[in-house]
């Protein structure tokens, strides 16, 4: 196994009028090659500024980040910069409206000089069929499309890039289900197709269990759990993953056995 | 079984909604019915676009002020017919019929401490209330639903308590004058996990507690397990399904409620279905589980 991205005793101290607020402290997390690893915790855990440090938007105050076994400095290269590309929440917001969706998702091959200027049309064109979008979807504005219309147009940007690892933060929560279930399905299809690596934010576990490999829980700005989805599923080892679990409303009773029985501390033996 | 003789605190019947001019409308609520009894917590479980907030939003009367909002059927709540919206609704907002939101924090006014937003909630019940009175009662109703420090809480202003204090006060707020009915519109959903689970089993505990009906508003279809007796499942304005919450999740019939529940993910594991985003089928005539029909319209 190699690992794609590691964090080594990776924190995060904000200051601001003499006040120090620790968002990340003491994180060492290595990241495997082609697998989905899913960062889970609730508000205030830390989960975005650790996106936030990975993509190189802001730097750590401690520890390093390594990526493909070099460390990453303060100022990236534009190498480094294609590699990590982001997916955001909210798809309306991280799209220009101004501009097509052809032109959005030209653009990072403008930037970082990807193909030749003629070749680059049929590229978009491409990407948007990999996303499960026709051509014409290149002519057309952002803002009438639907929720997850516009997600796919933001995943095909990001792969415009060619990049290694993808940074998704919540990329369905603003969706409804049975779009989430497709967009989840075409994240996965592309990660196997591509050998991509995904760090996966998330606050939603049953999420986590549909399509991760590997989870890491954070509360407070700690990492108090990391795992093979399976395990932490089965027998999560802290009180906090616990709670968590727990607190998931479901839908079907046998959800609800495993939901209370890890409540309760015990795993029935046939939850997994 | 409840006396069918009983109104219902709420009856919905045939409410159609259109938006726009009277040349150009939209119909955005195609003739749906819902109805609650006294006591009951009932579920309205949809997508986004489904109608079901504006549902809710008619039945609080807080739709039919604009002239680009044509709404007909027949609303009935607590004894008078609310389609219209007007003055009768409007005295029983906040007082007979209460409502909380999604976000908590930005449905409470900014610019005024908590105490004086509670004052003029429990002045909507009773006009001659004094303030030492008005306080007392807050701050009653702030530690019931286990908020450590009331007085302090009252002090307050919204932006310094956490979504999870501030859903309680909403919650405190709206029971404070013993509604009949409680709308929730996605109670929570802006809130974490666990904050929501607390908010919502707290919520459970005191309509239990006083008999308050509750119409829960939400797309989240574990929520709605956890917390209603009855669901009704509507899709682009049409009613799809109605049954118990047990003969729902154990026997979704369907194609659309099925679609639903099998998208969802599920912490049980299981991967994810091969399902459309749309089909045909979620066109299918309503389903309704036995026992579950609509009560017979009443003749006056």
């Amino acid at each position: 196994m190699s690992a794609i991205l590691e964090l080594d005793r990776v924190g995060k101290t904000f200051t601001a009028d003499g006040h120090h607020v620790v968002a990340l402290e003491d994180v060492s997390l290595a990241f495997e090659r082609g697998e989905c690893h899913a960062i889970v915790g609730e508000s205030g855990s830390g989960k975005t500024t650790l996106a936030n440090l990975v993509l190189g938007l802001i730097p750590p105050t401690a520890g390093a980040i390594r990526f493909n076994g070099v460390p990453l400095p303060g100022e990236r290269s534009r190498e480094q910069r294609r590699s990590i590309q982001l997916v955001q929440q909210n798809p309306l917001s991280a799209l220009n409206p101004r501009r097509s969706v052809g032109a959005s998702v030209r653009l990072p091959l403008d930037v970082h000089g990807i193909g030749t200027s003629a070749s680059r049309a049929g590229r978009v064109a491409a990407l948007l069929e990999e996303v499960g979008l026709d051509g014409d979807y290149a002519r057309r504005s952002p803002r009438g499309l639907s929720g997850g219309q516009r997600q796919r147009i933001a995943i095909a940007r990001a792969l415009a890039c060619e990049p290694e690892l993808i940074v998704l933060d919540e990329p369905t929560s603003a969706l409804d289900v049975l779009v989430q279930a497709r967009v989840l399905q075409l994240l996965h299809r592309l990660r196997v197709a591509r050998g991509l690596t995904y760090l996966f934010i998330t606050h939603d576990l049953a999420v986590v269990r549909a399509i991760a490999s590997r989870v890491s829980v954070f509360q407070k700005g700690r990492l108090v759990e990391t795992g093979p989805v399976e395990a932490i599923f089965s027998d999560p080892k802290t009180a906090y993953t616990r709670q968590l679990i727990g607190a998931v409303p479901v839908v079907t009773d046998e959800e609800a056995r495993l939901r209370d029985a890890i409540r309760g501390g015990a795993v029935p033996m046939d939850a997994t | 079984m409840l006396a069918p003789s009983a109104e219902p605190v709420l009856t919905i019947r045939d409410l159609r909604l259109g938006f726009g001019t009277r040349r150009h409308q939209t119909e955005v609520l195609h003739g749906i019915s819902l109805h609650v009894r006294a006591g009951e917590k009932v579920a309205l479980v949809g997508e986004s676009g489904s109608g079901k907030s504006v549902t809710a939003r008619l039945a609080m009367g807080l739709l039919q002020e604009s002239p680009r909002t044509h709404a007909i059927g027949s609303i009935r709540f607590d004894g008078i017919e609310a389609i219209s919206g007007g003055r009768e609704i409007a005295r029983r907002r906040g007082n007979r019929v209460a409502m909380i939101f999604q976000d908590p924090t930005s449905a409470l006014n900014p610019t005024f401490r908590i105490r004086g937003q509670f004052r003029d909630v429990l002045r909507s019940g009773d006009r001659s209330i004094r303030d030492d009175e008005a306080d007392r009662r807050a701050e009653a109703a702030l530690a019931e639903v286990s908020i450590p420090d009331p007085k302090r809480a009252l002090d307050s202003y919204a932006f310094q308590l956490s979504g999870g204090m501030n859903q309680r006060v909403m919650i405190a707020m709206a029971l404070a004058n013993r509604p009949a009915l409680l709308m929730a519109d996605e109670p929570g959903t802006a809130l974490d996990v666990t904050v929501q689970a607390q908010t919502l089993g707290l919520m459970h505990e005191l309509t239990e507690r006083r008999g308050t009906a509750v119409l829960l508003i939400s797309h989240n279809l574990g929520v709605v397990r956890e917390f209603a007796d009855r669901v009704y499942v509507i899709y682009r304005g049409r009613m799809v399904e109605h049954g118990t919450t047990a003969q729902l999740f154990r026997d979704p019939r369907h194609p659309y409620t099925r679609a639903l529940l099998a998208a969802i993910p599920k912490i049980s594991g299981g991967g994810l279905p091969d399902l459309p985003e749309r089909s045909p089928d979620f066109d299918q005539p309503m389903v309704v589980h036995e026992g579950c029909g609509e009560p017979a319209e009443r003749r006056s």
